[in-house]
């Protein structure tokens, strides 16, 4: 390889590693419908077994949003790295020659992109159905980009650590349930502020400081956790 | 010129709490051909992840190793949904990407020309071992360590990988590899036999 060659290569590695996970989750579209097709039946179920009383729905549509968008950040953080754990592509990742916690980053943002993302952009849909006001989709969408993004940098540390047991996925939720109850208060809290009339501003920064909190650290804990599943 | 791509001293290797080699030492310069055999459960997988960095905490004595490595294990990393030539141009370990000239260059050297673009769950073992070996064919590292290249591979397939070794070989690589056949590679085959190294 020549050394010219070397830096360039690193952005259109992580570019090309990122269209190698895009193009996985559109030739299986399941991955990507599941997660909003089970937000969209817990959303339409709610009000059938509340009652149909828009005060009542609106108190309560903060919490049950976040509830199913962390639910579905759970069942997709199990699945994260199963397959590419199965079919050798975790090893072969680790083989490339950089440090694995840049290599992961291309599928974390694949994933992000194909879940927390698009949950955001139709959430206001959704919101809808539970009674918020339209004045409060902007914050429901910047509330939730941060927060999907946040539950998917904790969730793929414990993703990391878990791939190599067999049904890990009751472990997983153990390991990181307890992390998402923060992520889960704030956004709540985003939320019933700007249906309250009050001021939101605290509660998204505070979701912005965990996102780069996460960004910064998450990645040298996945790669180490996948290293320690690796060398089972 | 040779110059030494692996370095072996002293070296002993767990899994778990098994120790599986004891004592190994080796040293792989350009142009070898080495050949790990022993019966199963010896530890040449093991010695080969280990070689690879992927066994790093089992691991005791010393290991020096030069940075221009390909590995390939048991499992091919190929994806069912992507092509052959998706799966090779966007291979995890692949900091460059090979050029498509190259991609059919590779494939047509393992005849598979014409399945470039097929799905590659629709191949057979033989063919996506195939794909899996294209690598080989790519520009590549130096230092290749193969998991049981010869798998799943007919007789005439068999013929193309060990050329492909004497080539890689006289081009000033080395190749490192796990098999229960006998390969035809002349007089340049070092083969290493691992029940000599077992542990207690």
């Amino acid at each position: 390889m020549a050394p010219e060659r070397a830096d360039a290569s690193l952005a259109h590695y992580c570019i090309r590693q990122t269209g190698r996970h895009l193009l996985l989750l559109v030739r299986s579209p399941g991955e990507i419908v599941n997660p909003l097709l089970f937000f969209l039946l817990v959303i339409i179920l709610f009000p059938l077994g509340l009652g149909p009383d828009p005060e009542m729905l609106s108190a309560l549509a903060p919490g049950i949003v976040w509830v199913v968008a962390l639910l579905a950040n759970v069942m997709l953080c199990m699945r994260l790295f199963a397959d590419d754990f199965a079919d050798g592509s975790l090893e072969q990742l680790a083989m490339a020659n950089i440090p694995l916690a840049v290599a992961v980053l291309p599928q974390l943002l694949a994933s992000w992109l194909a879940s927390g993302f698009l949950l955001s952009l139709v959430s206001p849909l959704f919101g809808l159905m539970l009674g918020l006001p339209l004045s409060v989709a902007p914050i429901l969408m910047a509330s939730l980009l941060m927060g999907t993004l946040i539950m998917l940098l904790l969730g793929a540390v414990g993703a990391a650590l878990t791939v190599g047991i067999q049904r890990g996925g009751m472990l997983l939720s153990l390991l990181i349930l307890p992390l998402y109850v923060p992520v889960l208060i704030v956004g709540t809290r985003s939320l019933t502020e700007a249906v309250g009339g009050g001021d939101p501003a605290v509660a998204l920064a505070l979701l912005g400081a965990g996102v780069t909190g996460g960004l910064v650290l998450s990645p040298v804990a996945i790669a180490a956790g996948l290293r320690v599943s690796l060398e089972l | 010129m040779t110059a030494t791509l692996l370095e072996v001293r002293d070296l002993d290797v767990y899994k778990g709490p098994r120790q599986l080699l004891t004592g190994l030492n080796l040293t792989v310069t350009t142009g070898s051909l080495l050949q790990l055999a022993g019966g199963n459960g010896v530890g040449k997988t093991s010695l080969l992840r280990a070689f690879a960095g992927l066994a790093r905490i089992e691991v005791f004595g010393h290991l020096s190793r030069c940075d221009d490595v390909l590995y390939s294990g048991h499992a091919p990393a190929l994806k069912g949904t992507m092509s052959p030539r998706q799966n090779l141009r966007t291979h995890p370990a692949g900091l460059c990407s090979p050029s498509d000239s190259e991609l059919d260059k590779a494939l047509a050297a393992l005849n598979m020309t014409g399945y470039e673009d097929a799905l590659t769950a629709r191949l057979s073992a033989g063919q996506q071992r195939r794909v899996a070996l294209a690598r080989l064919f790519l520009p590549s590292a130096r230092l290749w360590l193969l998991d049981e290249p010869f798998t799943a591979l007919d007789v005439a397939g068999v013929r193309v990988l060990e050329n492909r070794f004497r080539e890689h070989a006289d081009d000033g690589g080395a190749v490192i590899f796990t098999s229960h056949q006998k390969a035809d590679l002349g007089e340049r085959l070092e083969v290493l036999d691992l029940e000599s190294y077992r542990g207690p």
